[in-house]
């Protein structure tokens, strides 16, 4: 009795295994390597789970500029054919997911979001020598393995880093607010705010400046009051903010409304037309934030970009959606100067990214694969966006 | 302390569902935080599109919410009624989940914010502490619903249907009561009380989206279980201890672990005093 | 009843021989790369959900607890082999032993005190506890915090996989089919009556629920070191649903239904990777269809045994006759 019942779920399982087995020789049969007249790009972001939204907003990003380069007549005159699918915010999916793009003979792909879908896609991009450009993952070792102390060689980001954003703002509040001590008071439940938040207190604390309070939230929180009595009792001057704006813009309404008045910071999660209607534009004076870009930036790439984003999802762009649109549009760059759709020859192009003209600022791709760019800071002032 | 208050009073309006639910069919209503999320959303779609007053929405989120609670019973729950009390429990899983996801399906998971015309905040200085206009609506409506929720149950006849019900099905329906349609009306208050804390979340805390039923639900049902599962005024005393121990631990304790302590709370409760604060010891007879 | 079991030396060779005709079959497919990536990530997924969905099913199904924190078991495991692996640089099979082991402790921390608990309360206390686990896990420095730890070697390969499932499956088979078993039947079918006749039900609840998280360890650590990257958020309610849904799927009760449930659940998510919103309605949808309309699953108590084999060899001999 013992084997027995083993064994007959093994048998179905070889059952099974054939019959997918047997799918997967029909469908390779298909497309040639770059035969056809598209060539196709991966677009592998978190369209549900934790971060559907930005995983949405980056890839609505980035099909628009593929929209424009295609009506634009295309990279070395063929055609770019999107290949969008949804890695669900899960690092196994994301290398699932990955793997059906390779499958399906993709020369690069975009996305996923975070860091940790970009580590679950970037074994299998790696193996397969097909560049991944991250549009939004901003810990420090999506491109470097820290561990080996090498680059990862296909794999590139167009966002600054977390380390950037901290750094950013921890000297800006030193330099140009003039504080001297500062709160930390952050989300907890992501690697993004918690890297910001680490940045930021290394950079403070190295330039003088003394931390008086550091206190976490969790994605999710709707009360922070009880810890802002604390935090507004250790009477900071400058009180930081890393997460994303569906918390902060709560955090800083319920903060204002007991009179803690000082100024207040944050990363690029803040960055929402969310953040004016639940926090209102009152309580919002006196906060400054790293972005990306700016909604209200007069450039007329920007406003031409806010406005054929708007025309077609009938929002306004965020910060993914921005750096989506960037990815693509920088990767459609790199197949025209690498002369052919070889993924090889787009890695190499993409390394050699000097002053790529972006909707998020102009940007050269440094030795780690991670863009040198400008970062912005932004002023709340009424409502609307200043930027610093 | 006031918004150990006040979130004290959201948890209770939930935790009533939750006890009403298991006090008269032996079901915990996983469910039940999900029917909080629609009318929550309900009312969000009657202030921001239909330009409704905030009283209007929220009678709109508790009648639609009531018949769907009914719905669900009707639809999910009834068949079960002789099944084992783990078939019931999964089923009520699967119907939170297609709430969730049907709603994620049709609205996208996006939050929503509520409009701020919709309850203009003052705040107000009482003694040092400061209380929002947000806060006085909140504890008043909770109180002024569970006040109407004692009167049905102590004084009509309904009421004492779902008493009689709930203390003995067989017996109640030798009595001539009608045990389906009691249930249903169970499930409808329920679910009103449930849909008034959705709108009241919406207020509150100013934005929505289609998993903020998860948590809070599990909290609520925590402080129905800490009042003693069944017992109505216990899902009172269980939701506002709820509240007011949450503010407590994000204050003085550590914020990062808010969400465990409920569980913790939830733990130690089951074993040492399962029937709850109020809860009388019945063991299962052979 | 007494189950005669007569050794039969044949057919236990033809046993072991199907294993590795299947065994090597695949290996070759991997090895002369006519399995692709995409292939092989999935039945990765497959194997890991097999492990995940059996050892779940001994809970569930078996010994009648439902347990909603599964996914908190195989978080231990996964982190637990991850340690010893990529922190303290020791092979794999001694990450996997720790990653058992680790998980069955937990099992046992959890168990002793929620199992004293009855039908709802116990589902509640074990999803409140792999909440628990996971909120823990993201506030530990040491293990990444949220971020959880990346580039975790690829170590698990078909080899590792194949073994885990037979493992679990000889494991699992072999207790129900023994007194243990029998024992942990009868706390499912009549709790108070199993406790009259003697059986001390609290203790073989514990056995069932520490083995059944002992494998869902062995899961987690051939998951981790698959799938390159753990974080805490990984092994959420979402995840313990996930394999809630296979287990209630194959039947509450039946090792071979719970594995072919995992497979078609692993199937279905591949086929369904366009349309997440969807794959979520329809699991909650199969969810209460299935307990409306058929609570026993696909496969309810029945196992495809010896039984069936012996019948249809039976029936054929009958009709060459």
């Amino acid at each position: 009795m013992r084997i027995r019942r083993k064994v007959s779920m093994v048998v179905l399982m070889l059952f099974m295994l054939s019959i997918v087995a047997g799918c997967s020789q029909g469908g390779d049969n298909g497309s040639a390597q770059q035969g056809g007249d598209t060539i196709k790009i991966g677009i592998n972001t978190e369209l549900s789970g934790a971060v559907a939204s930005y995983g949405t907003n980056a890839a609505n990003g980035a099909l628009l500029a593929i929209e424009e380069i295609n009506a634009a007549g295309g990279v070395l005159g063929k055609q770019l054919e999107p290949l969008s699918r949804d890695c669900k915010s899960i690092p196994d999916e994301a290398m699932s997911v990955s793997a059906a793009l390779v499958g399906e003979k993709i020369v690069a792909q975009i996305g996923p979001l975070t860091s940790g879908n970009v580590a679950g896609s970037t074994s299998v991009m790696m193996e397969n020598q097909i560049p991944l450009l991250a549009p939004a993952a901003t810990a420090v070792n999506v491109t470097v393995d820290e561990k080996a102390n090498k680059v990862r060689d296909f794999i590139f980001r167009v966002c600054y880093l977390d380390s950037d954003q901290g750094r950013r703002m921890a000297n800006f509040a030193l330099e140009e607010l003039n504080v001297k001590n500062a709160a930390i008071y952050g989300s907890t439940s992501d690697d993004y705010a918690t890297g910001l938040a680490k940045y930021f207190k290394e950079e403070f604390t190295a330039k003088g400046g003394t931390i008086v309070a550091e206190e976490g939230f969790v994605n999710g929180d709707k009360d922070f009051r009880a810890t802002l009595t604390k935090i507004k009792s250790a009477n900071p001057e400058f009180i930081y903010v890393p997460g994303y704006y569906t918390e902060v813009a709560v955090l800083i309404k319920q903060a204002r409304e007991m009179g803690i008045t000082c100024p207040i910071g944050g990363g690029d999660g803040w960055d929402s037309p969310d953040m004016v209607s639940v926090a209102g534009a009152e309580a919002l004076n006196n906060t400054y934030f790293t972005n990306h870009y700016s909604v209200e930036d007069p450039d007329p790439a920007i406003q031409s970009f806010v406005e054929a984003y708007k025309a077609k999802y009938n929002k306004l762009p965020d910060s993914f959606a921005a750096l989506g649109y960037d990815a693509a549009k920088l990767l459609a760059d790199a197949i025209e100067r690498a002369g052919e759709a070889d993924p090889i020859k787009i890695k190499e192009a993409l390394e050699a990214t000097k002053d790529f003209p972006g909707i998020t600022g102009t940007m050269s791709i440094d030795e780690n694969h991670n863009p040198v760019k400008n970062i912005v800071v932004i002023e709340y002032k009424d409502g609307n966006l200043i930027s610093r | 302390m006031v918004n150990g208050l006040s979130l004290g009073a959201i948890y209770a309006l939930i935790a009533l569902g939750y006890t009403m639910v298991y006090g008269i069919i032996m079901l915990i209503n996983f469910a039940h935080g999900d029917i909080m999320m629609v009318g929550a959303y309900i009312g969000f779609f009657s202030v921001a599109v239909l330009g409704t007053n905030i009283f209007v929405a929220m009678a709109m989120a508790m009648i639609a919410c009531a018949v769907l609670g009914v719905l669900i019973e009707k639809v999910a729950y009834k068949p079960l009624r002789n099944s084992t009390r783990i078939a019931a429990l999964i089923t009520a899983i699967g119907v939170s989940f297609f709430l969730e996801y049907t709603t994620i399906f049709f609205l996208t998971p996006n939050q929503r914010v509520y409009p701020a015309e919709a309850f203009p905040v003052t705040n107000y200085d009482v003694m040092g502490i400061s209380l929002s206009s947000k806060d006085i609506f909140v504890f008043i409506s909770a109180v002024v619903l569970m006040i109407i929720l004692q009167y049905i149950i102590k004084r009509t006849k309904t009421g004492k249907a779902m008493r009689a019900v709930s203390l003995d099905k067989e017996a109640a329906m030798l009595m001539g009561i009608n045990v389906d349609k009691t249930i249903s009306i169970t499930f409808a208050i329920g679910s009103a009380l449930a849909a008034a804390a959705g709108v009241m979340m919406g207020i509150y805390y100013n934005s929505i989206n289609p998993l903020m039923g998860i948590i809070p639900g599990l909290k609520a049902f925590v402080a129905a279980v800490l009042g003693g599962i069944g017992i109505i005024p216990g899902a009172m005393v269980g939701g506002f201890l709820m509240g007011i121990l949450e503010t407590l631990v994000s204050g003085y304790g550590s914020s990062l672990y808010r969400d465990a302590v409920a569980f913790g709370v939830l733990i130690v409760i089951l074993l040492i005093k399962p029937t709850g604060l109020f809860g009388k010891n019945t063991g299962e007879k052979v | 009843m007494q189950k005669t079991q007569h050794f039969k030396p044949v057919q236990f060779i033809v046993e072991v021989g199907i294993l590795v005709v299947i065994f090597t079959l695949v290996q070759y497919l991997i090895s002369a790369g006519l399995l692709n990536q995409y292939y092989q990530i999935n039945l990765a997924s497959m194997c890991i959900n097999i492990i995940l969905a059996v050892s779940l099913n001994l809970i569930n199904g078996f010994t009648g607890q439902l347990s909603l924190g599964h996914a908190g078991f195989m978080a231990v495991g996964a982190y637990a082999s991850v340690i010893m692996t990529t922190y303290m640089d020791l092979p794999f099979i001694v990450g996997i032993v720790a990653a058992c082991l680790a998980a069955a402790l937990a099992g046992f921390i959890i168990g002793v005190p929620t199992l004293r608990l009855r039908g709802d309360y116990l589902a509640i206390a074990t999803l409140g506890f792999g909440e628990i686990i996971r909120v823990v896990l993201q506030n530990i420095d040491y293990v990444g915090g949220p971020a959880g730890i990346m580039g975790i070697s690829k170590l698990t390969n078909w080899p590792w996989l194949f073994a885990g499932v037979v493992v679990t499956l000889v494991v699992i088979v072999n207790l129900i089919n023994s007194s243990y078993g029998r024992a942990i039947i009868s706390v499912r079918e009549d709790e108070i009556a199993a406790e009259l006749m003697g059986v001390n039900t609290t203790k073989y609840k514990v056995l069932a629920f520490v083995i059944g998280a002992m494998f869902a360890g062995l899961a987690g650590a051939l998951y981790a070191h698959y799938f390159y990257i753990i974080k805490p958020e990984t092994f959420n309610f979402m995840k313990s649903f996930d394999i809630l849904v296979m287990v209630v799927l194959g039947g509450l009760g039946s090792t071979t239904g719970a594995v072919i449930a995992a497979m078609f659940i692993t199937i279905l998510t591949a086929v369904l990777q366009s349309f997440p919103a969807v794959r979520m309605i329809l699991y909650a949808v199969i969810l209460i269809l299935v307990m409306i309309y058929r609570p026993q699953g696909l496969m309810g108590n029945r196992e495809l045994g010896r039984r069936t084999f012996g019948r249809l060899r039976g029936r054929l001999r009958g009709e060459q006759q």
